[in-house]
């Protein structure tokens, strides 16, 4: 709902009048969509301390092995980057159908399926040249996903089926789908007691960023963010989206295509999950198996609603969870702390960024200022 | 509203101090140096009252050897994460023997990781290690554990009245039909007419269908039941409460089920990591592949409990010390498996290191249910 305010003041904000009258309004609504999250996060960092504290837990030494497993070195940044990567694109699955109003959370499903695409279509040829046998995986994998989620958003526009449920549900089917064909018609009889497709190969599998050592995935995610960013904000197409999920009946007595909108959203959102799951393969894992479902696509959920499902948000909302994952075993080693610590805190900074949602528009400072 | 702003600014700024301070000092190393720094990698919690938990108390009496610190990571996915683990724990903790404990870390995780570090040590809790095609610096032990169910097989075939007998499994793989194979034949050695009727619930870890495969085992009349999924803890705990008998797996659940636990089939995992830890710090080479059962003292079985009768005790100890001598062969031929075809033709004999029973894909008579 927020989002959809945002993008109308967005809006108003290049009318003439209002610019003509505050010409600082444009940086310091920038500056709100900065603030709002930090004081949420810190908000988050306080009573993360307090619960640290009931636990016998020092909080400074926290924060030192956070820094340290996360930041620290370039060893941590790459950690910190690589778990971001995938999330960066299953995070689009659920911000570009966001943009229509749409909840959807069934991301997982175009990940698994998406990888599972990607590694039969590089079977038949294997012997090709490497680039021929990626670009055609990704292809794959991104169509794939898109045929999975532009599914949903086909039902929803044109059956009135609730995207959010559906979504779901064909995640859970398209997991079991996905099992029952790794464990089934492409199995690799070789691959005993781990079912899994035949491996493409490591002549085929896509190396890390060479100089970096960076994991490929991650310029992918970037890139696109800043299309979807493009497009959202800058694309008539993107600009109909907008309009429909500030209200559908407006949209449709404009005369938009609503319906193609959705598929369209859908699609396009469920193709960057499909290429995260392309991409999982082909850099990590060279098959398909049950190693892919590992909750990429839900964690996608959580980043793209800090994000306020803003592509460009998306980066440093994937940036900060994919520390404290590299964080979180440090975590454990160090001070001793289980593994659901960490899901505490991101739980914790789940609730108070939404809780911060209620900040935007309240505070003066951050509102537009003209001759009234 | 500047004030809010300002507020946020100075516990930034605070903050970034704090952390610059941590690393202008430097965190103070885990470990003196001379110190040999152990790895241990958990595919789950820590204490799930299985798998997981049996390495973890291996890895709690390596800690009070002196010279050697352990470090562990819970819940760490087969993904490019344990990767990271696997690095972080080298770079950051000094690690240079890893034991990455879950199946499917093997390949090509810590296959890459043995190839980019080759002066640490890794050793794979799976048996996949191949000379021909594997670094020197990694190497595979584990454990035969079906005589285990063999043995908890002839307790419950004693203990049986309604001679129904139940297993709930995870995937329909070798290890886990070698052990549903074990159980159905140690109680039909007591008598024959008794069945096993198995359910597979399709992941390692499914903790409401393997509470609902319990208790439609118990409703059809199943008085003893036994699983291989990562935690047995949900299969034991509703047996107890449906007031049948269990036989445990992977490690200890007595505790669970004071009432119905009758024995057990455990990993006794320090063997084979203090022999490790031995070697390494005495300076000799580890070696790449160790295995063992019941007679090498990988595997151990749990104490009776209070409902095992004087003959069941006699019988299983009998057949235990035979196992102990070494050779046991239960899979004799001519074998049926439970569709009438021969499996194992007549005049061969298996013992549990047999490299043909490594790819089982059936069920042996008197087991109802179906692989696929």
């Amino acid at each position: 709902m927020t989002a959809s305010n945002a993008t109308l003041a967005d809006t108003t904000s290049s009318s003439t009048v209002t610019v003509a009258a505050d010409r600082s309004y444009p940086v310091r609504h920038a500056a709100e969509a900065v603030a709002v999250p930090l004081v949420s996060l810190l908000a988050a960092a306080i009573a993360y301390s307090i619960f640290l504290l009931a636990l016998g837990k020092d909080p400074q030494e926290f924060v030192e092995v956070v820094w340290r497993g996360a930041f620290g070195s370039w060893f941590s940044v790459g950690n910190t980057l690589q778990r971001a990567s995938p999330l960066l694109l299953t995070a689009l699955c659920v911000a570009l159908p966001a943009q229509l109003g749409l909840v959807v959370i069934g991301g997982e499903g175009a990940l698994v399926l998406g990888g599972l695409a990607a590694a039969a279509a590089a079977l038949p040829i294997l012997s090709a040249a490497p680039i021929i046998v990626q670009v055609t995986m990704a292809v794959a994998g991104a169509a794939m996903g898109a045929l999975w989620i532009g599914f949903t958003g086909w039902l929803r526009a044109k059956r009135g089926i609730n995207e959010t449920i559906a979504s779901l549900v064909l995640a859970y089917i398209g997991i079991a789908l996905f099992n029952h064909i790794v464990e089934g018609l492409l199995r690799d009889p070789a691959s005993l007691n781990k079912p899994s497709t035949w491996g493409i190969g490591d002549a085929n599998m896509l190396g890390p960023i060479p100089g970096l050592g960076l994991y490929p995935g991650l310029p992918v995610g970037l890139i696109a963010c800043a299309a979807a960013w493009v497009f959202i904000s800058r694309s008539t197409t993107g600009f109909a989206a907008r309009i429909t999920g500030g209200n559908v009946r407006a949209a449709q007595l404009q005369g938009l295509p609503v319906a193609r909108l959705m598929v369209l959203a859908c699609a396009l959102g469920g193709a960057c999950a499909g290429l995260a799951g392309a991409i999982e393969v082909m850099a990590v894992h060279g098959r398909a198996n049950a190693s892919l479902i590992s909750g990429y696509g839900y964690t996608g959920i959580l980043i793209s609603f800090l994000a306020r499902h803003n592509p460009i948000g998306i980066v440093p909302m994937a940036i900060l969870l994919g520390g404290i994952g590299a964080a979180g075993g440090l975590l454990q080693r160090r001070m001793d702390m289980p593994d659901a610590t960490t899901l505490v805190l991101e739980g914790m900074i789940f609730v108070m960024i939404l809780a911060g949602e209620t900040l935007y528009g309240r505070i003066k400072w951050f509102q537009p200022r003209g001759p009234r | 509203m500047p004030a809010t702003f300002d507020l946020k600014r100075r516990h930034l700024l605070q903050g970034l101090a704090g952390s610059g301070a941590a690393m202008a000092i430097g965190l103070p190393r885990p470990a003196a140096a001379k110190d040999l720094v152990v790895g241990f990698i958990y595919v789950g919690p820590r204490d799930d009252f299985g798998y997981n938990q049996s390495h973890a108390e291996a890895a709690a009496m390596l800690k009070k050897m002196p010279g050697v610190k352990v470090v562990e990571e819970e819940k760490v996915a087969e993904t490019s994460d344990v990767e990271k683990t696997m690095e972080s724990m080298i770079q950051l903790d000094g690690a240079s023997l890893v034991f990455p404990t879950s199946f499917g870390y093997f390949d090509p995780y810590m296959l890459r990781m043995a190839n980019k570090y080759k002066d640490v040590q890794f050793r794979h809790c799976g048996g996949l290690w191949d000379k021909s095609k594997h670094p020197m610096n990694a190497g595979s032990y584990f454990g035969y554990i079906g005589m285990g169910q063999y043995l908890n097989g002839v307790v419950a075939g004693h203990v049986s009245k309604t001679k129904k007998l139940a297993f709930v499994a995870a995937k329909p793989i070798p290890q886990v039909l070698i052990n549903i194979n074990s159980f159905a034949m140690g109680a039909r050695s007591v008598d024959p007419s008794i069945t096993t009727r198995v359910i597979f619930t399709g992941d390692w870890s499914m903790p409401v269908k393997e509470a609902e495969a319990t208790n439609a085992l118990v409703d059809q009349g199943a008085d003893v039941i036994t699983c291989h999924v990562d935690g047995p803890k949900v299969v034991v705990e509703t047996a107890e409460r449906r007031g049948i008998y269990t036989c445990g797996y992977h490690a200890n659940q007595a505790s669970l089920a004071p009432k119905g636990y009758l024995t057990g089939a455990e990993w006794n995992w320090i063997t084979v990591y203090k022999s490790f830890v031995d070697d390494m710090k005495a300076g000799k080479p580890l070696p790449n592949f160790v295995r063992g059962g019941l007679a090498e003292n990988f595997v151990k079985m749990s104490a009776y409990g209070p409902a095992v009768p004087e003959a069941a005790r006699k019988n299983a100890d009998a057949v235990h010390a035979q196992i102990m001598k070494g050779g046991f062969a239960v899979f004799k031929g001519p074998l049926k498996d439970n569709t009438g075809k021969i499996v194992i033709p007549a005049g061969a004999a298996y013992p549990e290191t047999a490299i043909e029973l490594e790819s089982t894909n059936w069920l042996v008579e008197g087991v109802i249910g179906a692989t696929a």
